[in-house]
């Protein structure tokens, strides 16, 4: 059976050159499609289900991690993931990142030789997934997620959202969930709920990371609000809190934080 | 750049401004032996050589400590930020009278103190000496403040510029744009010679057009040249966003030879790329246009990307955009940015019109 790719590119020739290029180190690969827009690869690749995905990192929509963590969710439990191998032509910190976890990338412009050890790097590990071993794309992902270090920061004490004219100020300890939604940020305490500009990003890195759990992409939780969490008939996890009624699904990224004692 | 540690005898002072007061007080000390030389060797009956040496070194160092570092412990008072401690103000003024009297007061008690003699009863005995002391003092003391008010306003202008050229620099020659054009620029060797080689011209006239622009020399830019300039990095823009990208540039003949700060428009433009069309999934159009409206120039960047509500967000580089003008034209240029969410951006530069 020959093993199948998608590759997500946003520049056009980028796209055509490395389908060029694997056909010359990788006869056999049959490349199913070429996206050029995270959503689309995020779309593509659960439909099609291939053994290799190459992301761009800077795409437009969702950019290449967020795509694999969206895949990581979206991708039936019991499936190994495709094989990942990113693409950046300069984020130094991304390739450290990718490098301590072994997850596999390519610098553009691609070279041939280097092209070559990632085809090698590729085809060991479906080598190995056929003969049954155990799948390891999940695990470096979430080591990788986990691993992305927010810079030290002051810590946020109140959360000042604008209602209208006025500027209404939540006190952290009050905060109960976090939610990305659209361009704002969801800000829940037990009866309140407020919008903020600020990306969850730049909110969490100014947040406790031990108060705060991120348990999905575009959501954290605090800690000590969440009651339970519990496996629905779907094979999900989600979690529940003390003073709200709603359930918030937690990404299989995220699962492990959950282990019984 | 960690500043370093700086003498010991200055470490009660912050750290960046450590070398320069020990620089100041050299050269104080330096002269203050000479003051002393000259005054004995003019009148050596009247100015022996130790009492000559106390006295211009008690009070100049004196005059030089409540001016000097005195200024960098008050600076909140002083309204001072570093590192520019050395600014003209009602309250820099005050204090420094204040220091230069206080200053030449402390070291001719020090002086007196030592040669057991009184300069204040040297006003009684002898006024004409005393306040040619006192004026001769003061005129020395002035000297250097004139000297080091004007040294270090030059120098904190270059540092200016420097940083300026720098930051334009840095973001013109941004990594992920040059790499991304090389990776095209290889794609295309294998696939599309001729094309490579257009696309190589640009990258080149662009490339040189950047390090021309971060020199302080920088030629007589014209809206023709930036607007040379603006083709060719759309033209790189395009190859590499195909179809996403749609560009339009239209510059009337009569504003051709009009002058511009070189790379004003440009950084405009790369903002409209970078937050406008690159996140937008269909991609989309900018327009750069110049128009003549009354008395002024209007340039203006469209773009149909992605947009925003509410202002912009760091990072931008509408701040840069705005000391640049505000350094080559003050009060008569201006901004304005309006943008929202779907349905892209513009920027409006105002500029006074300039008439050959």
């Amino acid at each position: 059976m020959n093993a199948t790719a998608l590759i997500a590119e946003d520049e056009p020739l980028l796209a055509a050159a490395l389908q060029a290029e694997l056909a010359r180190a990788w006869p056999g690969l049959q490349v199913l499609a070429t996206v050029g827009d995270g959503d689309s690869a995020l779309a593509q690749a659960v439909a099609l289900k291939p053994d290799l995905l190459f992301l761009d990192i800077r795409m437009p929509g969702l950019s290449g991690l967020e795509v694999a963590e969206e895949l990581a969710d979206a991708w039936p439990a019991g499936d190994p993931l495709p094989v990942l191998v990113f693409a950046t032509a300069y984020d130094q910190y991304a390739v450290k990142a990718f490098e301590a976890q072994a997850l596999d990338y390519l610098l553009k412009p691609v070279q041939a030789d280097r092209l070559a050890l990632t085809v090698q790097r590729a085809q060991a590990a479906l080598a190995q997934r056929r003969a049954g071993a155990d799948d390891s794309t999940l695990q470096r992902l979430r080591a990788l997620l986990a691993a992305t270090p927010a810079p030290a920061q002051e810590r946020l004490r109140v959360i000042q959202a604008s209602v209208g004219q006025t500027v209404r100020l939540v006190p952290v300890d009050e905060v109960l969930v976090l939610q990305a939604a659209d361009k704002y940020v969801r800000v829940l305490t037990a009866q309140d709920e407020l919008l903020v500009r600020t990306p969850l990003k730049e909110l969490l890195a100014r947040l406790d990371p031990d108060a705060f759990w991120p348990i999905h992409r575009g959501t954290v939780l605090r800690a000590t609000a969440i009651e339970r969490v519990e496996r629905t008939e779907a094979g999900r996890l989600v979690a529940r809190l003390r003073q709200r009624p709603e359930a918030w699904p937690v990404s299989r990224l995220h699962e492990a934080r959950f282990r019984a004692m | 750049m960690t500043p370093r540690p700086g003498p010991w005898w200055l470490r009660w002072l912050p750290a960046d401004s450590r070398a320069s007061v020990q620089r100041r007080a050299l050269v104080v000390w330096g002269v203050a032996a000479v003051i002393a030389l000259v005054q004995h060797g003019l009148r050596p009956a009247e100015h022996e050589l130790l009492p000559s040496l106390v006295y211009s070194y008690a009070i100049s160092t004196s005059i030089w400590f409540l001016s000097d570092p005195m200024r960098i412990v008050l600076r909140r008072w002083l309204r001072l930020e570093p590192p520019h401690y050395w600014r003209f103000s009602p309250a820099t003024i005050a204090h420094q009278v204040l220091a230069i009297l206080l200053g030449y007061a402390l070291g001719t008690a020090v002086g007196d103190a030592f040669t057991g003699r009184s300069t204040w009863a040297l006003l009684m005995l002898s006024p004409d000496r005393f306040w040619g002391f006192l004026v001769w003092s003061l005129a020395v003391s002035s000297g250097f403040l004139f000297y080091f008010y004007h040294r270090e306003k030059a120098h904190a202008l270059e540092r200016l510029a420097t940083e300026t050229r720098l930051k334009l620099l840095e973001s013109q020659l941004e990594p992920h744009m040059l790499f991304n054009t090389l990776a095209n620029l290889r794609a295309l060797i294998a696939t599309d010679p001729p094309r490579a080689i257009d696309m190589l011209d640009r990258l080149n006239a662009y490339l040189r057009a950047t390090l021309a622009a971060s020199r302080a020399d920088a030629q007589a830019h014209t809206l023709a040249r930036e607007f040379e300039r603006l083709d060719d990095y759309l033209a790189l823009m395009a190859v590499r966003m195909g179809p996403r990208l749609r560009y339009r540039l239209a510059l009337p003949p009569e504003l051709a030879a009009h002058p511009l700060p070189p790379l004003l428009l440009q950084a405009l433009v790369e903002n409209a790329i970078r937050h406008g069309l690159e996140p937008a999934v269909a991609g989309g159009e900018i327009e750069v246009s110049a128009s003549q409206q009354g008395g002024a120039l209007q340039l203006t960047v469209r773009d149909s990307g992605v947009g925003l509500d509410g202002p912009p967000q760091a990072g931008f580089g509408l701040t840069q955009v705005r000391e640049r003008l505000h350094t080559a034209f003050g009060e008569a240029a201006q901004l304005h940015w309006h943008s929202a969410a779907g349905q892209g951006s513009q920027a409006t530069l105002t500029l006074p019109l300039q008439t050959p």
